[in-house]
């Protein structure tokens, strides 16, 4: 690595990018080379840096993701100009909107062809303006370092998210000389870490006074890496705690304070925890309409303290009685520092007869599934899997049922353990993202728990987790359909399956056959039908540990996902099971 | 809804006014009109953002802008603490018989004739939104032919500068370890 130096030596811009990406600390690149990037290929074979050749650049992006999530570094992918930029464009929606700190390394074409149609010109920086953090267009060599560098503080300072470096061929080409700065200048960039001292005073004044508080903890508090503080501060306080699904793993399922996750597929003790709050301290989530529900009707007596390190999202969605803007981990050290000289003078809060409350509906309304006699049922083959790879595993999901039933039914102890794509809600996001989480941490038992609607979208990736040596497992749920809309058709569409199954009506034959596709990708298939079969499959998936293992789990297709508050509805209107409403004991608070 | 200036300063960079038009779209926020220069400095340009909406979408407004890494800094101009600018360029026509009668609406609002035609004359007028709509409500009668007009722009009064700020620098970070 060479630091903070000065080269007078006469370099390619290429050579310029590769050094600069050293120097950043770069390990591990993502990617697929091209003509527009190729200049910048030639250094990489020399370099400490290794390139993990991908299938599709969207799998290049989300392994990048994955590896951010998993490590809480910059993850960083590579691409050339126009259609290899374009397939990186929902990775980098992914990250902005999941706050995942990553950088993209795009070519582009020569300077003198940029704005006349150039072959596999695309503008990729004005393409993703709104999708990225920030981005950048560098045609000049000599800013190749200090554009980097900016890069790399932009992604992973502040509010994490994805910045976009495009880079001229003829800039990768020109002759340059390397200088990585001592400092930048970004005049417009000041991200607010320390929060302010009074509004720390004001909400510890509102949590004592608060007789029904929750602590609302979103996807902020694992990026802050802030689990240990708040488990400080929710057992100084007694305080019941909910994990936003961008948040498992923030505070431990086993915990007696957890309700659990809040919203649309939350549990229900969770979803009332928040509805009949009468304080609302939010750590590092934003409201997201997949959490409130109906916003007018979303915990209509409840005061918020709103914590959080974008000033934006204070106030956006909610009003915030206390809007505190600061770096999750420092506010709650703080929050912790006042609330004990408060607790050393003799006072605390009185949250018993809600703490009761909580506990008795957690008790009352567990999480539950039905077992079907003709098929095995998902939410099992989850909840086993938890139970047999155990919470030092990494869970990367795709988006759709299987990924309520993992954030369910697996079990989260630790921070960064789960992964999934939460506010864009990506299919596909799975498998790319396990095998970056499994660069990231090569130690660790890496599952990528994937439907198999989301696992033909980019389970190309099986090769290349298969060459690089790369050996992740992959849990499909199969349930020959794209789950989750069939499950809205059979609630709302009156059962009327509009191309959600995804085998041919009536056929005997599965297309693909996964484990045969999993062996022609170079990995080990495995395929699992029956309940009494699961422990035995999923250790037999554990015990492969040199290639990847995909195993097939064949189940129930009407199984579906419960807790459910309908979409535009009040979280009032949950239901636990189809047609079935809680009944809530309020006569105690 | 009100009626809210804003004066933004902006890296001079390429591409930032996409940036700053876009968010306003993707986020669905109204420009009534937008003015962009450069300033004192010549680092930084200078844009005038004139919008229709209520308080707390005002907040959301800023905050966004304000997250923008080339944005440097938002200022809120009252309507009574500053002053507001607009130039409009009017073609109006004005015949041999007329043509005394709209010179005396020209210097009624203190505007400028600035082309003569034999039957038609183009005329520039500044003043806040309320003057030039003025003027053009005298105008009309005598047939506008074609006008253009600017954008807003507006300045604090009094002796104090937006622009001075201190330029600190950012010291590179180490490389970022693992969590």
């Amino acid at each position: 690595m060479r630091n903070d130096s000065e080269m007078s030596e006469q370099i390619s811009g290429a050579q310029s990018l590769i050094t600069s990406l050293e120097a950043a600390g770069v390990e591990h690149v993502f990617g697929i080379p091209g003509g527009a990037i190729l200049p910048a290929y030639d250094p990489l074979v020399d370099s400490s840096v290794r390139h993990i050749l991908v299938r599709h650049e969207q799998g290049a992006g989300h392994a990048a993701q994955g590896y951010a999530q998993a490590s809480g570094k910059v993850g960083v992918c590579m691409a050339t100009s126009g259609p290899g930029a374009t397939n990186l464009v929902t990775p980098l929606a992914d990250a902005h909107m999941d706050s995942t700190p990553m950088v993209a390394v795009t070519g582009q074409v020569a300077e003198s062809l940029i704005g006349t149609d150039g072959f596999q010109e695309a503008d990729i920086r004005g393409i993703t303006m709104p999708i990225t953090k920030h981005n950048f267009l560098v045609t000049d060599p000599a800013e190749i370092p200090a554009r980097i560098a900016e890069a790399f503080h932009i992604a992973s300072t502040g509010r994490p998210g994805p910045v976009l470096v495009d880079i001229a061929k003829s800039a990768l080409t020109a002759t340059t000389t390397f200088r990585w700065p001592t400092e930048l200048n970004l005049p417009g960039y000041r991200p607010v870490t320390k929060p302010h001292a009074k509004q720390i005073r004001e909400a510890a004044r509102l949590i004592l006074g608060a007789r029904k508080p929750v602590l609302y903890v979103g996807g902020g508090t694992i990026r802050s890496g802030a689990s240990a503080e708040l488990r400080v501060l929710a057992e100084l306080t007694g305080i019941p705690v909910v994990t936003t699904l961008m948040a498992r793993g923030a505070f431990p399922d086993s915990h007696p304070q957890h309700l659990g996750m809040p919203g649309m597929h939350g549990t229900v003790a969770a979803v009332a925890g928040l509805q009949k709050s009468d304080l609302i301290i939010s750590l590092g989530a934003r409201f997201d309409d997949r959490v409130t529900g109906n916003l007018d009707s979303f915990a209509p007596n409840a005061h918020v303290i709103h914590a959080d390190i974008d000033p934006a999202e204070i106030g956006k969605n909610r009003h915030a009685d206390v809007p505190i803007v600061g770096d999750i981990k420092e506010v709650i050290t703080d929050l912790v520092a006042v609330l004990r000289a408060e607790a050393a003078a003799g006072r605390t809060g009185d949250y018993e007869g809600w703490v009761a409350f909580c506990a008795g509906v957690k008790k009352q309304y567990p999480l539950g599934y039905e077992t079907h006699e003709d098929g095995l049922a998902p939410q099992y083959v989850l909840e086993r899997l938890g139970r047999i790879s155990g919470p030092e595993s990494i869970y990367v999901a795709g988006v759709g049922q299987h990924q309520m039933w993992a954030t369910h039914f697996i079990g989260y102890e630790h921070p960064n353990t789960w992964i999934n794509s939460g506010g864009l809600g990506t299919m596909g996001f799975s498998v790319p993202a396990a095998m970056g989480a499994k660069v990231a941490r090569p130690d660790a038992t890496v599952w990528s728990v994937d439907g198999d609607g989301c696992f033909q979208m980019t389970n190309q990736e099986l090769a290349t987790c298969a060459i690089e040596d790369i050996p992740i497992k992959v849990a499909v749920v199969n349930n020959s359909s794209l789950g989750m809309v069939r499950q809205w058709q059979t609630l709302f569409y009156n059962q009327r399956y509009s191309n959600t199954n995804l085998q041919r009506h009536g056929g005997p034959v599965r297309i693909p056959d996964f484990p045969k596709l999993a062996e022609a990708y170079g990995c080990v298939g495995l395929s699992c039908e029956r309940a009494e079969d699961v422990d035995a499959t999923i250790e037999k998936a554990m015990e492969i540990n040199d290639v990847p293992v995909v195993v097939d789990f064949r189940v129930h297709k009407d199984a579906m996902v419960w807790p459910m508050v309908a979409a535009g509805t009040s979280n009032d209107e949950i239901k636990y099971a189809r047609g079935l409403a809680p009944q809530f004991d309020e006569d105690d608070l | 809804m009100d009626k809210h200036t804003l004066s933004v300063l902006v890296e001079n960079k390429p591409g930032v006014l996409a940036r700053i038009a876009g968010l306003f779209s993707r986020r669905s926020f109204n420009i009534e009109s937008l003015a962009v220069g450069p300033t004192e400095h010549a680092e930084i340009s200078r844009m005038t953002i004139v919008v229709d909406v209520d308080e707390v979408p005002l907040e959301q407004v800023t905050k966004q802008l304000n997250k923008l890494v080339e944005v440097i800094k938002i200022v809120e101009l009252e309507e009574r603490a500053s002053v507001q600018r607009e130039i409009m360029l009017v073609k109006v026509s004005a015949t041999a018989a007329n043509r005394g009668e709209v010179l005396d609406t020209v210097q009624l609002f203190r505007a400028k004739v600035i082309d003569v035609a034999p039957d038609a004359l183009t005329v520039q007028v500044t003043g806040n939104a309320d003057k030039l709509a003025d003027f053009l409500r005298v105008l009309e009668p005598f047939g506008i032919r074609e006008l253009v007009q600017s954008g807003a722009i507006a300045i604090g009064r009094g002796a104090r500068s937006i622009s001075e700020r201190p330029s600190r620098p950012v010291a590179v970070p180490a490389p970022p370890a693992a969590v």
